[in-house]
C-alpha cells in the first residue's frame, strides 16, 4: 500500500509502505542515517508525520511491519493483543491518539486499562508525533508498580540500581562499591553487577557476596548478576541464590537470536526463578535491558527504524512480568545516537513507549567518550526523566563504570534527583535507610557514621 | 589550588581507604547532595583527556620514526572516513579502504620484495584513541617482534588512519598475508584513555566476523602491561598458524594469570 502526503502546499511525498512512513517520521538520529532509513530533508520528515497522523491505529493490526510467519516477536505482539482493552481508542488515528493521550480523559486508570490493547508499533507511531514535553506529560500519568522484596514504581518514588562493577570481579572491590552505594541511599531497585566473566562459577560467587550483606543487614532489596540467561539457569540448577534473572532483549527474532535467546528460553528461566519463591512482597523475577541501535548493530533490524524496533522489545519484556526494565540509552555509541540532543530524545521516547505499554521502565542515563555528550547533558535527561516518573535510574560510584568503560549516573546524581523532585526510595528500603541512620529524620541522605549498624556495614565491606 | 588547603571541608568519606581494592570512584564525600569541587574537576579532567584521545589526530609520521630502527618497511593508508566526525558516525566507512590506499597496497603486494605474501602483517591504527597507539603502539610492536621466531616472514607494517578493526581484513588480504594483527586504540574509558587492543585474524579477508578474531584488550601500563600482552599475542599467533584458525574456536590456554579477557569495545 502506498502512502502519500495529501496536504496542499507541500512538495508531494510518497512512501511505499507503513514502515517507511514510520522511519521517515522519526526525529533525526545517526542510527537511521547509518541504516539508510532517515528522511532526506526536514520537509520530508514532517510530511511523513502528516501521513502518519492520518493512519488509523487499526492499520497496525492488519499490516505487520515484520512478517508474522518469520518472526516470533510479531507473533507475540499479534497473538497477545487484547481487543477489548483496545476498544477505548480503536476508532482513532495516530494523530487523534496523541490528542487523546494528552486529554483529561486519559487518566492513570484509563491508561493502565488500555496498555494490553496497544501494540509497540502504535506506541512508536504516536511517539513520533510527540514533542519531548508530550512524552514527559503522558509518561507521568502511567504508573507501573512491581514487587519482589520491595515495591517499585509507586508515584513519588524513585529507585536506584546499585551497580558495583569491577573489571576482574574482585570481591573486595565489589564490596567497597556496594558499601559506597548503600551509604548514599542507593540499591532499592536492585544491587546488580555486570560480571567481567560470564560463567556460572563467577555468577554464583558474586551472588553469594551480595546475599551475604543482604542477609546480614536485612536489606529489603534484591540482587542480580547480569550474566546470560543460560548462565542463570545453570546457576539455579546448582541451587545458587538467584533473585532476578537478567537478559538483554531486542525487538526482532533475528536480533534475539544474535543474543542467543528466544521466547521459550526466557519462559524457562522465568519459571525456574519463580519456583525459587524468594520474593517477599511480590514475585516479579525478571530484569531486562534494551537500547536503541541493538537490532541494527546485529544487522537484524528488518528494515525498521531504530526507535520502532526498540519499542517491539517492550512487547517481549511485558510478556514476562519483569520487576525491572531499563534502556541503556547512550551506551551504544555515536553511530546510533550522536549527541546529547539525540540521547535525550531517545531516553524520553524509550521511557514513554515502555510505560504506555505497561512496562516498568527505568533508564540508564549514560554516554560514552566518543559521543558528543557530557555530564550537563546527563543532568538534563536525568531531571526530565525524574519529572516523567521513571521507575529507577542507575547508580555507579562517581558516574564512572570501570568495567564497562562508560559514564552512567552516580549515587550523588540520584541523591540530587530525589531531593530536587522530592522523590523517595521504595518504601520498604526507605524504612531500612532510616533504621540504619543513613537517612536523617527528614529523609535526607546524611549517614551517621558512628552508629553500630553503619559500623557493621563498614566492617563487612572491609572484611570482604 | 587553594580549595584543597582547608582540611575541614569537604572531607572524603571514611571508607575512601577502601580504594585500595578498586579504581571505582568511591568515598568521594558530599556537599549537601552534591559532589565536592575537587572531585567534580577530577572527573572533568578525566573526561577531557578521554575526549582529547578520541579527537587527537593520528601522527603516523611520528610513529613511523619510532619504529624506524626495526628494519621493516612501513606504509600508510586511509580508510574511507574523510574526517573524525564521519569516522564516528559511519563505522562502515572505517572498515573500507580509500581508493588510493587500495591501489598502493595492491602495488606493494605485486612487488618482488622478499616480504610478499608474508605470514603476518601488523596494522597499527588510530581506532577510537590515537593516544593509545601513540603511547603504546611502537612498544607493543617492538616487543612482539622480539619474541617472534625466526621462521616468521613479516610483511610491511601498515599505519592506518580513521580505521576500525575490520579495515585490517582489507589491508591484510591485499598483502596476501596469512595472519593479521591489528593494534588499535580502544574506546577510551574515563581512566583508560591510552588503552590499546590487539586483534588477531587467521586468513583475513573482507567479511570476516568478530567471532573469527582473538582479542587482547586493555593493553596499557596501568592495565594489561605491554610485555605480558606481547607474550600472549605471540602465543596466539603461534597457535593460529599451527592450527590454521583464529577466533572462538582457537582455545586460549595461555597462562590465566596473564590473560585479560576483554570484549570488543571499539564498536568495530
Amino acid at each position: 500500500m502506498l502512502y502519500s502526503a495529501s496536504v496542499t502546499g507541500f512538495s508531494r511525498f510518497t512512501f511505499p509502505d507503513l514502515k517507511t512512513v514510520m522511519a521517515k517520521a522519526s526525529p533525526l538520529r545517526s542510527g537511521d542515517l547509518l541504516a539508510g532509513l532517515a528522511a532526506e530533508t526536514d520537509e520530508e520528515r514532517v510530511a511523513a508525520r502528516y501521513i502518519l497522523a492520518d493512519i488509523p491505529l487499526k492499520r497496525f493490526l492488519s499490516e505487520a511491519l515484520v512478517p508474522y510467519e518469520s518472526d516470533e516477536v510479531t507473533r507475540l505482539i499479534m497473538d497477545s493483543h487484547d481487543d477489548i482493552a483496545f476498544r477505548a481508542v480503536s476508532s482513532l488515528t495516530v494523530g487523534d491518539f496523541r490528542n487523546w493521550l494528552l486529554s483529561d480523559e486519559a487518566t492513570p486508570a484509563a491508561l493502565k486499562a488500555l496498555a494490553p490493547g496497544l501494540t509497540p508499533e502504535m506506541v512508536a507511531a504516536v511517539s513520533k508525533l510527540m514533542r519531548n514535553q508530550d512524552l514527559i506529560a503522558v509518561a507521568k500519568k502511567c504508573r507501573v508498580v512491581t514487587g519482589f522484596r520491595n515495591t517499585l514504581g509507586l508515584e513519588g518514588h524513585l529507585g536506584v540500581r546499585l551497580q558495583p562493577n569491577h573489571p576482574t570481579d574482585d570481591p573486595a572491590g565489589v564490596a567497597a562499591s556496594i558499601l559506597d552505594g548503600l551509604m548514599h541511599g542507593a540499591g532499592d531497585a536492585v544491587i546488580g553487577i555486570n560480571p567481567a566473566t560470564d560463567s556460572p562459577d563467577a555468577m554464583i560467587e558474586l551472588l553469594k557476596l551480595i546475599d551475604d550483606v543482604r542477609e546480614r543487614l536485612q536489606i529489603p532489596t534484591q540482587s542480580c548478576v547480569l550474566a546470560h540467561v543460560t548462565t542463570a539457569i545453570e546457576a539455579m540448577n546448582r541451587n545458587a541464590p538467584v533473585d532476578l534473572v537478567f537478559q538483554s532483549i531486542a525487538g526482532t527474532q533475528a536480533a534475539n537470536d544474535s543474543f542467543g535467546i528466544n521466547l521459550a528460553l526466557l519462559a524457562e528461566a522465568e519459571q525456574a526463578a519463580l519456583s525459587l519463591n524468594r520474593g517477599t512482597v511480590g514475585n516479579d523475577v525478571m530484569y531486562f535491558e534494551t537500547g536503541q541501535g541493538a537490532a541494527l548493530s546485529a544487522d537484524a533490524h528488518e528494515g525498521l527504524d531504530q526507535q520502532t524496533v526498540e519499542t517491539r522489545a517492550y512487547a517481549v519484556a511485558r510478556a514476562f512480568s519483569p520487576l525491572l526494565v531499563n534502556t541503556v540509552v547512550g551506551f551504544i555509541g555515536p553511530e546510533y545516537l550522536f549527541d546529547g540532543k539525540q540521547i535525550t530524545r531517545a531516553g524520553l521516547e524509550d521511557h514513554f513507549c515502555a510505560k504506555l505499554l505497561g512496562v516498568p521502565m527505568g533508564v540508564d542515563v549514560c554516554y560514552t567518550n566518543h559521543a558528543e555528550a557530557d555530564q550537563d547533558d546527563m543532568d538534563n535527561l536525568l531531571t526530565l526523566l525524574g519529572v516523567a516518573g521513571t521507575n529507577f535510574v542507575i547508580g555507579v560510584p562517581g558516574a564512572d563504570d570501570i568495567m564497562l568503560n562508560y559514564q552512567s549516573t552516580s549515587f550523588h546524581d540520584a541523591m540530587y534527583l530525589r531531593s530536587a523532585l522530592n522523590l523517595q526510595p521504595a518504601p520498604e528500603f526507605a524504612a531500612w535507610l532510616r533504621k540504619m541512620e543513613i537517612f536523617d529524620q527528614s529523609g535526607r541522605t546524611r549517614p551517621k557514621l558512628d552508629s553500630s549498624l553503619t559500623q557493621d556495614l563498614l566492617a563487612w565491606s572491609g572484611a570482604a | 589550588m587553594s580549595m584543597s588547603d582547608n582540611p575541614d571541608i569537604p572531607r572524603l568519606d571514611p571508607w575512601s581507604r577502601l580504594r585500595v581494592h578498586t579504581s571505582a570512584r568511591i568515598g568521594l564525600g558530599r556537599v549537601g547532595d552534591g559532589l565536592p569541587t575537587r572531585q567534580l574537576l577530577e572527573f572533568q579532567m578525566a573526561h577531557a583527556r578521554a575526549r582529547d584521545s578520541v579527537h587527537m589526530p593520528f601522527d603516523a609520521a611520528l610513529l613511523a620514526d619510532n619504529i624506524g630502527d626495526l628494519g621493516v618497511p612501513v606504509m600508510t593508508v586511509q580508510s574511507r572516513a574523510a574526517n573524525r566526525a564521519e569516522f564516528l558516525q559511519r563505522p562502515d566507512y572505517g572498515r573500507k579502504l580509500a581508493p588510493d590506499s587500495e591501489t598502493e597496497l595492491e602495488a606493494a603486494a605485486n612487488t618482488t620484495v622478499p616480504n610478499a605474501a608474508p605470514d603476518i602483517v601488523f596494522i597499527l591504527a588510530d581506532g577510537l584513541s590515537a593516544r593509545a597507539i601513540h603511547e603504546n603502539g611502537a612498544d607493543m610492536l617492538r616487543q612482539t617482534l622480539s619474541l617472534l621466531g625466526k621462521d616468521w616472514s613479516v610483511g610491511p607494517v601498515v599505519l592506518a588512519h580513521q580505521a576500525r578493526v575490520a579495515l585490517g581484513d582489507e589491508i591484510a588480504s591485499r598483502l596476501k598475508a596469512k595472519i593479521s594483527v591489528v593494534l588499535i586504540g580502544e574506546r577510551p574509558g574515563l581512566s583508560s584513555a591510552d588503552s590499546l587492543g590487539a586483534y588477531l585474524t587467521f586468513g583475513p579477508k573482507p567479511g570476516c566476523s568478530n567471532a573469527q578474531r582473538n582479542c587482547i584488550s586493555n593493553i596499557r601500563p596501568a592495565g594489561f602491561p605491554v610485555r605480558d600482552a606481547a607474550h600472549k599475542l605471540v602465543y596466539l599467533m603461534n597457535a593460529a598458524r599451527q592450527n590454521s584458525i583464529s577466533g572462538v574456536s582457537l582455545k586460549d590456554n595461555f597462562s590465566p594469570s596473564l590473560a585479560y579477557s576483554g570484549q570488543i569495545i571499539d564498536g568495530s
